[in-house]
């Protein structure tokens, strides 16, 4: 709020001292008297932690994962693919595993994504209309958000233990079999893990849906109105074209949020029964840091990567195709008002 | 003007809200009602287990692990937290110290090399200016995954392994910062820097002078964000520090977990000295952090 007003007040003495403005302006940021490394000193700090952190270790990943690179042995030798065929080779050690904790991922996300798409959106359809105590309510649905997942992992610990937690107390009030193991037998512990994860997150995206909402010209729904339009009429050629940009980010975002999936399955369930609920980050991150087998791991997180990356070309392409489709003057309208 | 100009100017927010308000005239009392009971019912269970988890650390040992749960502590007890401040092996304090000192210190670094390198990718022409910005948005695209093996040896060849600096530094490189205070200044006024280049000024005092002060609130959010994030993460604390007193709170909790499995009591006071710091944050400073997150949406 200040910074707005502070910058009117900024630009209204301004034109005093840029009489000759117009001049300026054409030279640009007046790159004349720009020494040509000032901009390079500015970026110097990021790009140095950018550079050691991100763009080598990315690198440098490939090259482990084509080594038989043990963290405890002296000698690291050269292996070329050998690390990625043993994955796919049934008979060696890593693969049953890692194949296990693929599908773990894969169901997580499987089952995640379309709640997390959903429900958040209906959720921001309820509150996006301006109410006494809506923002309350957003501040309620994103609380849980804030706190990390070490937290959640353990207050949910609690309430789905067995024999004293809460939920299978309240199931067991209403009638409802009250001992199911969520945290040890599947498919109970999946229903568990997708919850807790979409009541962690489930504002998250619920705020992001209503910035868009917000963004949909209001204009939109009036002519919708006057064209004798209903709810579900405006929602259907109205809202949901003005949220399309915002979609692809949404689901490309839980996506690789669900694909990542750690903690829930590290304090929850800690991948039980057995190693049904060990995630594929999970055993690339025991691999390779706690059995030091850092070729395996680096191999693993490329192929993981890989299915990763075929699912977002998908998407990306889904999504460009619904745009491409004839569409009613007014939602495209609504597309570009939402962004940019 | 961009949707993130909009979303930031007061002006457009008021009016996105009057046309909300517009637009509640015409809704019938039974769908405002309908809305009240559904947003009503959803919150009181949505906001139950933190309750929950509030109470549970005031109760006994006994009590937390009682059929049936109860709502009140009976008796009300502060045994929980004075038994895990002061066990040997739950450091608690030096965990929670650690994981203040790491988050201020990585959201100082993240806001201080976001904002130094946004300037001239928002504001200065040169060459290669198109490149860097492209690579740093790019790599919004790769999973952290394949970051954490060589990241680990790289880490552990800075002789960081098992030290604060490793969960400071590493992950200050933010491509959302560097995104995120572009944006920021580029919503500035040009005039302001061509007054000041005219009058001799040069660009480290224009940034210093001039962005820095209008930028304190973009500052805050990102700040607020980077903070969050690093007093919540697990997976990378918890593979690279060992001794327990290095640990940050929610790493230690971890371990906590497997030590203490049934004393829940326990478990839930840890979880709430963890969860204070974050849910304060939260109450006072709700709308930067609200903000930040629509903004980080609608960098799509």
């Amino acid at each position: 709020m200040s910074t707005q007003t502070r910058v009117g007040a900024f630009a209204t003495e301004a034109p005093t001292a840029a009489s000759d403005g117009a001049a300026a302006r054409r030279a640009g940021v007046s790159p004349t008297r720009q020494k040509p490394f000032t901009p390079w000193l500015f970026l110097l700090p990021y790009l140095l932690l950018f550079t050691v952190f991100v763009i080598v270790p990315s690198v440098f990943g490939i090259w482990i994962s084509l080594h038989e690179w043990d963290y405890t042995l002296p000698n690291k030798p050269f292996v070329g693919g050998e690390n990625y065929v043993e994955l796919f080779d049934p008979n060696s050690v890593n693969s049953g595993s890692f194949w296990t904790s693929m599908r773990a991922t894969a169901i997580f996300t499987v089952f995640s994504v379309p709640l997390l798409l959903v429900l958040p959106l209906f959720v921001a359809l309820l509150m996006n209309k301006s109410f006494p105590g809506r923002n309350f309510f957003r501040a309620v649905y994103f609380a849980p958000y804030v706190l990390g997942v070490a937290v959640v992992g353990l207050m949910w610990r609690y309430l789905l233990d067995n024999n004293i937690g809460l939920v299978n107390y309240y199931l067991g009030l209403f009638g409802l079999p009250d001992d199911t193991a969520w945290t040890t037998s599947v498919p109970a512990a999946w229903v568990a893990l997708v919850g807790v994860t979409v009541w962690w997150t489930l504002g998250f995206n619920s705020v992001i849906y209503l910035a868009a909402l917000q963004d949909i010209p209001a204009e939109l729904y009036e002519a919708a109105s006057v064209d004798g339009a209903n709810s579900w009429q405006k929602f259907r050629n109205v809202t949901l074209p003005g949220l399309r940009p915002i979609l692809t980010f949404v689901t490309i975002n839980t996506l690789i949020a669900s694909a990542n999936m750690f903690g829930q399955s590290y304090i929850i369930t800690q991948g039980a029964p057995g190693r049904e609920t060990r995630t594929a980050i999970y055993q690339i991150a025991e691999t390779g840091l706690r059995n030091f087998q850092m070729g395996d791991a680096a191999a693993m997180s490329y192929v993981l990567t890989f299915f990763l990356m075929v699912i977002s070309v998908i998407v990306f392409w889904l999504f460009r195709e619904k745009k491409e489709k004839p569409m009613p003057q007014e939602p495209s309208a609504a597309r570009e008002g939402a962004l940019r | 003007m961009t949707a993130i100009e909009r979303v930031a100017t007061p002006a457009a927010v008021t009016a996105v809200e009057r046309q909300g308000e517009a637009r509640t005239g015409r809704t019938p009392v039974w769908a405002i009602v309908l809305r009240y009971v559904l947003l009503g019912v959803l919150a009181l269970l949505y906001i139950s287990p933190i309750i929950f988890m509030l109470v549970t650390s005031f109760k006994t040992r006994a009590d937390a692990a009682g059929i049936p749960p109860t709502w009140i502590p009976n008796p009300f007890t502060t045994q929980a937290y004075e038994t895990i401040l002061t066990a040997s092996g739950t450091p608690v304090l030096i965990w929670f110290s650690n994981s203040l000192i790491a988050a201020v210190l990585h959201s100082a670094l993240v806001v201080v090399t976001a904002s130094l390198a946004a300037y001239p990718l928002a504001r200065m022409r040169f060459r290669g200016r198109g490149l860097v910005f492209g690579i740093v948005i790019a790599t919004l695209l790769i999973p952290p995954v394949i970051l954490i093996i060589p990241n680990y040896l790289i880490v552990g060849n800075l002789g960081w392994l098992n030290s604060l600096v490793a969960i400071i530094i590493p992950t200050a490189a933010s491509a959302f910062g560097v995104f995120f205070m572009r944006q920021f200044f580029l919503s500035l006024p040009a005039e302001l820097e061509e007054a000041a280049l005219i009058d001799g000024a040069n660009r480290w005092s224009i940034f210093l002078r001039i962005i820095l002060p209008l930028s304190k609130p973009a500052m805050a959010t990102l700040a607020l964000l980077a903070f969050l994030t690093n007093w919540n993460d697990f997976l990378w604390p918890v593979y690279v520090l060992f001794s327990a007193d290095v640990q940050t709170l929610p790493a230690g909790l971890g371990t906590l977990q497997s030590a203490n499995a049934v004393r829940y009591d326990l478990l839930m006071a840890g979880a709430v000295i963890a969860s204070v710091p974050v849910l304060l944050l939260f109450v006072f400073l709700q709308r930067f952090i609200i903000e930040g997150v629509s903004r980080q949406g609608l960098k799509g």
